[in-house]
């Protein structure tokens, strides 16, 4: 603008000083943009209230106690068509986190494994993780949902002839899903759950008590596995007092369907499926690139003090690849969340598939889509929240 | 005692093992396959698991396959692919619902799209001129799609379908929101809290919400932002929100870049008494894009793929004309065919540009470290 050379000749006229006054200027960029955006906003807003007003369309929320009148293929809160539009939202963001959860935990496994085969001194086992690393990846997500989901109602066998598992009894797969087997509901597992509670409490005051030791006397002590025996401990033992009830719901099969046991739809195990196996891909490539940034002079220096193998691994590379791998970790585990989005596509009920049968039967698609866009707004920065936490947590601490 | 010990391994070597062997085929397998009891182990299950899936894999895409054949019922009795399938519908497939006698010219685009990509591809051509290219061929392309002129008969494009849909979704997302992403970008790093405080929530807005949200609002809600009565083409709903969501995306990618310029760039400048604007353009921006390159080509990696999504809201691409392709009831048994063939061509392009992206990021490293 006009200031572009740094003036040391006196402003010409007073107007000029103004306009070359920096705070002065930005302060009119700032006024003009929002000046931009609020007229923008508005003409839309007009529009809109225009437009909706020509096709008598209702406004506000109140949509949302009325009765949706759909049926919902599967659930985890009791649902019925009588019920309201806001519990119908209730059920899909339930069934979006469900899926979202699954597969983090289910993704970041196997990314991991992956990874570390990616760096194996294994030349089959590298290539073998390498093909399916670049495959997955360069394949749009959606064609690989309907991959697998016609693979699995239209390949695998009907539900008379499902698959069925010589190591694992009572696990059946075919068309209309997986089925597999529960303990039936005992009185006991109550008692079981605050024990494992107890076991955590435990756990964690065992921790701190390792560490205050080593600390004070430098002498380590085994972790992991008096945590785990703390951690499960009381729980196994209030089964074993419980009288140990060993019964499970195993499903049978009746005339055309499995009675009893838990089943998971075609749909949820291909979205499952496809998230996971789309992601881990990425994950892997997360680890693999994290552990390879850890410079190899570590590996020497460490092996040089004499620590095994394992514990190189635990204490000098892993704590130092986690900082790289984390932050692009976070934004796939994001990822996964937004992609579950594709689920309307194989009609799992999630988030998205509620708000398209909710817009598409009131109509109110302003509404539905902020509604929609919201909850994943609040999902989306909950993950960054807890993943900066975390992040924070590993990150190097400069002194 | 050092001194002896130091002695003790200076033993003849006679009673030394020799090493073990390192060259030819027979070392190679023992430092790749064999280099311990694990690995050992691995390699046997690995061969077993390959020995139990390559050959029924191989039958089925090759021996048994039947390539040529116009009934579907020569396909029923073979136990391989059916690629006849493909070759039965490859231009349903490739091009969708396009006029089947005017499909030369969506391929003709499709080969001058290709031709400029290839040539942006390499650095050598990254010239002012290249900009000129980009649009010459894209008024070219849309010309060759929509016609009305030169004799071309007009296709309207709620008849574009298959590839060039999906490509052109991509081209024209990432050409519009590239200068919208700069802009966000600058703005994200702007000192004016207004203007920061705009880009920040429309970058993370659009970033925290799923693509398909952001097609649903624009199939649904952008019709009723207009003026009463206008109405708006579904193909250019589903640019729109590409775009926006593309835009976003790539303003990240750029601020990475602006973040990785040194602050005596921006002062060196200053000193010269450059503008806000000459800065950026003549210094900082050269630079900052050079180093977001690789991270560019990675979304549109990212953007070919998602393309995929406008099939959710009905548009007939690559994905959606396939399905509409499988849905002939004498040929939708041979499905698994159908989605192998149109993953090849998104394997082939990704692949391409992840590969491509690779070879810029040495390329750039080294003339960095340097």
């Amino acid at each position: 603008m006009a200031a572009s050379t740094a003036s040391a000749s006196p402003p010409v006229k007073s107007s000029g000083s103004l306009w070359r006054n920096q705070l002065f200027r930005s302060f009119l960029y700032q006024v003009i943009a929002l000046v931009i955006l609020i007229a923008v906003g508005a003409y839309l807003i007009s529009n809109t209230f225009a437009n909706l007003e020509e096709r008598s369309i209702r406004t506000g929320f109140e949509f949302l106690d009325r009765e949706a009148g759909f049926r919902i293929g599967e659930s985890m809160i009791p649902y019925r068509a009588s019920d309201s539009y806001r519990r119908a939202y209730t059920v899909g963001v339930l069934n979006t986190l469900r899926v979202s959860a699954l597969g983090i935990v289910l993704a970041t496994l196997i990314g991991v494994l992956v990874g570390i085969a990616r760096l194996s001194p294994n030349w089959l086992v590298v290539k073998l993780a390498s093909v399916y690393v670049e495959t997955v990846r360069n394949v749009p997500l959606l064609l690989q949902l309907f991959f697998w989901y016609t693979v699995i109602t239209g390949i695998l066998p009907a539900v008379r002839q499902a698959l069925s598992f010589r190591f694992l009894p009572g696990v059946y797969l075919s068309k209309s899903g997986l089925m597999f087997p529960t303990p039936v509901s005992h009185p006991i597992h109550s008692y079981m759950l605050g024990a494992l509670g107890v076991g955590l409490i435990l756990a964690w005051v065992y921790t701190r008590w390792a560490e205050r030791r080593q600390d004070m006397t430098g002498q380590p002590s085994q972790r992991l596995l008096p945590c785990i025996g703390l951690l499960l401990g009381p729980a196994l033992l209030v089964w074993l007092f419980g009288g140990a009830p060993t019964a499970m719901d195993v499903p049978t099969l009746m005339r055309f369907t499995y009675k009893g046991g838990s089943s998971i739809t075609p749909e949820f195990l291909a979205l499952l499926t496809g998230l996971t196996m789309y992601t881990a891909a990425f994950i892997a490539e997360n680890v693999r690139g994290g552990i390879q940034a850890v410079p190899w002079g570590q590996t020497e220096a460490a092996e040089a003090l004499g620590l095994r193998r394992s514990t190189v691994l635990r204490l000098v590379i892993l704590p130092q690849a986690l900082r790289i791998i984390i932050p692009p970790s976070t934004s796939q585990y994001l990822n996964l969340t937004k992609n579950s989005s594709l689920a309307v596509a194989i009609g799992y009920p999630d988030l998205v598939s509620i708000t398209n049968t909710s817009l598409n039967q009131t109509g109110q698609a302003i509404e539905c889509i902020s509604i929609m866009m919201g909850i994943y707004l609040t999902i989306s920065l909950s993950i960054s929240v807890v993943m900066n936490m975390y992040n924070r947590y590993v990150a190097l601490v400069e002194r | 005692m050092a001194k002896s010990t130091q002695l003790e391994t200076r033993r003849p070597a006679a009673v030394e093992r020799p090493p073990a062997v390192r060259t030819g085929l027979l070392g190679w397998l023992h430092q790749n396959l064999f280099s311990s009891w694990f690995n050992s182990l691995l390699t046997v299950v690995a061969v077993l698991l390959l020995a139990r899936v390559i050959p029924p894999l191989l039958n089925w895409f090759v021996v048994n396959a039947v390539w040529t054949a116009t009934d579907p019922a020569a396909c029923k009795e073979a136990s391989g692919a059916c690629w006849a399938m493909i070759h039965e519908k490859y231009r349903l497939i490739l091009f969708g619902r396009y006029p089947y006698e005017q499909q030369w010219r969506p391929l003709l685009g499709i080969l001058v799209l290709a031709a400029v990509i290839g040539v942006s591809c390499n650095r050598t051509f990254w010239k002012p001129w290249l900009a000129d290219a980009w649009i010459g061929v894209l008024v070219v392309w849309f010309v060759l799609m929509w016609g009305g002129v030169l004799g071309l008969p007009f296709v309207p494009n709620n008849l574009w379908g298959g590839l060039p849909l999906t490509l052109i979704l991509t081209v024209i997302g990432l050409a519009v929101a590239f200068p919208v992403s700069i802009l966000l970008a600058l703005g994200r790093r702007s000192r004016m809290p207004v203007i920061r405080v705009i880009s920040v929530g429309y970058i993370e807005l659009i970033r925290g919400v799923p693509l398909i949200s952001l097609l649903f609002m624009a199939s649904f809600m952008l019709p009723l932002f207009l003026p009463t009565g206008a109405s708006i083409d579904e193909v250019l709903r589903a640019q729109v929100a590409i775009i926006m969501f593309s835009a976003a995306y790539l303003a990240e990618a750029i601020r990475g870049g602006l973040q990785a310029i040194p602050n005596g760039q921006y002062e060196a400048a200053h000193a010269l008494g450059l503008t806000y604007w000459q800065t950026q353009r003549k210094i900082i921006l050269p630079q900052a894009i050079t180093i977001a390159i690789p991270s560019i080509v990675n979304i549109f990696i990212g953007l070919f793929k998602d393309t995929s999504l406008v099939a959710i809201v009905s548009l007939t691409d690559l994905l959606l004309s396939m399905r509409q392709a499988i849905a002939d009831p004498l040929w939708r048994r041979f499905f698994v065919e159908g989605y192998i063939f149109i993953a090849m061509i998104y394997f082939c392009v990704c692949f391409f540009m992840s590969k491509y992206s690779q070879y810029l990021e040495t390329q750039f490293d080294t003339s960095r470290s340097r």
